[in-house]
């Protein structure tokens, strides 16, 4: 076996482990409710090809392969938890039939019923992003903690508590009824575009770690359009992701100086990933009654627009915030709302608007600050506008963002 | 709870220090500060002077042991630190992140020992 051999094996596992890891943790623990046994199953198996592989090559079906492995290890730890828990009558023992249907031949796609036990209302909703990078993506629980800013220890445990109580809290693995579905399915949709959300803010462009997430986030939201094609939301949140991700490469000057959206030069803009975008909100919108991320999605929508006309129609943007508005009164549609009517009536209009939030609110609230400090120079208020930049230097993280507001508060 | 930003800086970030007070970085640092402050969050901090003007001290056996410089020999060398009044942890480690620290150099968090303190003045 030689190295470029050893390489190659070692890039097609990652590969098929992308691919399948989330197929085959749905599948191990739809019936035993286990995700920490089964990842840890898929695991084994995972570590048991790089070792078969190289020397015996790859099989013609790696998916099936990994199955079979993690199947019998899987196997392997049931049994010895049944002789474990068999001397304590009071712990719950895995059902006979959990253990029947793992070793059934076929493998259906049961991922969907996995993002909905990640988004169930019964775990804490702080959990269902990283829940889902875990056992959908096979993330690692370090880099889960990097991405949100959490200690590596304290993430796991939160991630152990998060699979215990699924496994014993009676959560259960199925695809909600319609009535329950829309909010089951925001649930879902909130998590995977809190994944795209930290990804973005991440420095993309200078750190590889963000970019992925944002990747991994658009990933997610493709399975679940594959899986769930007639949702509206679902196209809607896949275009909203893909708009942002179209204006990757103009959010930097080429000395990585921060460029704001107004700014940003349109014909970098992606294209394809534009018109790939506006496929899916036309989907969506052919579906009814336009939801959140149909909103968010249009809003991108027309600020993708100048790319064709070379302006922005902000009372466009104005419009579909005051929809929003009316669906999630948050804190960043608000400022949202604000920094458009800033454009469309005129800084006084926008800084009337940021008055009507809750000063309490937004002590810590970046977006809030940068659009108070935008408008209030506007209006030549030159010392207020001082303060509002302070404001917004100190509570920005990126330090391309913090420079480029120290030059524009002079 | 109380926490402790320890900022820690490079020999190059103490040497900011010198620049004048519109280097961006020194910028940051103030505009940080201001945050801090305007958040109510903020109970104290102070900056240390640089890691060659310290001196440490050891007793070993009853003897006296006196060594020019900071404690630990490392690159990177305490400069400061700064107390916070917050909710948790993920809270402290949100501002650790945005401190102008955080991208030069590295800041530690780390809550403040108050029950420790309390067992010493009165156990």
């Amino acid at each position: 076996m030689n190295g470029s051999n050893q390489e190659n094996t070692h890039r097609t596992v990652e590969r098929v482990a992308r691919e399948s890891y989330g197929r085959l943790v749905a599948y191990l623990s739809v019936h035993t409710h286990d995700l920490a046994s089964a990842e840890d199953a898929l695991s084994n198996a995972l570590v048991s090809a790089l070792s078969h592989w190289p020397q015996d090559g790859v099989p013609q079906n790696p998916e099936a392969w990994l199955l079979t492995a993690a199947r019998h290890s899987l196997i392997d730890a049931i049994r010895h938890q049944r002789v474990v828990l068999e001397s304590e009558p009071a712990v719950k023992l895995l059902k006979e039939d959990a253990l029947e249907t793992i070793v059934a031949a076929e493998c259906p796609d049961e991922r969907l019923k996995l993002l909905f036990v990640c988004a169930h209302p019964a775990i804490d909703p702080a959990m269902h992003t990283p829940l889902m990078l875990q056992t959908v993506l096979g993330l690692d629980a370090v880099r889960i903690a990097h991405a949100f800013l959490i200690s590596p220890k304290t993430m796991g445990q939160r991630l152990v508590r998060a699979k215990t109580k699924i496994r014993d809290g009676g959560i259960q693995f199925e695809i909600p009824q319609e009535g329950e579905l829309p909010q089951r399915l925001d649930a879902v949709l909130e998590a995977i575009y809190a994944a795209f959300g930290i990804g973005w803010d991440d420095m993309a462009g200078v750190d590889q770690r963000g970019r992925d997430l944002a990747e991994e986030a658009i990933w997610l939201a493709r399975v679940l359009l594959q899986l769930m094609p007639s949702e509206a939301e679902v196209s809607a949140l896949l275009a909203l992701m893909l708009h942002c991700e179209a204006r990757r490469a103009a959010r930097r000057a080429p000395d990585g100086r921060y460029v704001p959206l107004s700014e940003q030069d349109a014909k970098q803009w992606s294209t394809p990933l534009i018109e790939e975008a506006e496929r899916h909100l036309v989907e969506a919108s052919s579906r009814g009654r336009a939801g959140r991320f149909q909103l968010e999605a249009a809003i991108q929508s027309v600020h993708a627009e100048r790319a064709r006309s070379g302006r922005t129609e902000w009372p466009a943007v104005m419009f579909f915030y005051e929809q929003l508005i009316r669906l999630s009164p948050t804190i960043g549609t608000r400022t949202g709302y604000a920094a458009a009517v800033g454009e469309a009536k005129g800084p006084e209009a926008g800084l009337a608007v940021l008055h009507g939030i809750d000063p309490d609110d937004v002590s810590a609230y970046q977006p809030y600050w940068a659009v108070r400090s935008h408008l209030l120079q506007r209006l030549g208020k030159t010392s207020e506008a001082k303060d509002a930049y302070d404001r917004a230097i100190g509570l920005a993280e990126d330090p391309a963002v913090k420079e480029f507001l120290l030059q524009r508060r002079g | 709870m109380q926490f402790a930003l320890l900022i820690y800086h490079s020999p190059e970030e103490f040497d900011m220090r010198k620049n004048d007070y519109r280097d961006p970085h020194l910028g940051a640092w103030r505009a940080y500060y201001r945050s801090l402050v305007d958040a109510r969050v903020y109970v104290g901090a102070d900056a240390l002077e640089v890691p060659e003007t310290g001196t440490t001290v050891r007793l070993r056996d009853g003897k006296r042991r006196v060594q020019d410089g900071p404690y630990a020999d490392t690159k990177e060398q305490l400069a400061g630190f700064i107390i916070l009044e917050l909710p948790s942890v993920d809270a402290a480690l949100e501002w650790a992140a945005r401190c102008p620290g955080a991208s030069i150099g590295a800041v530690e968090v780390r809550p403040l020992a108050k029950e420790a303190l309390q067992r010493g003045f009165t156990g």
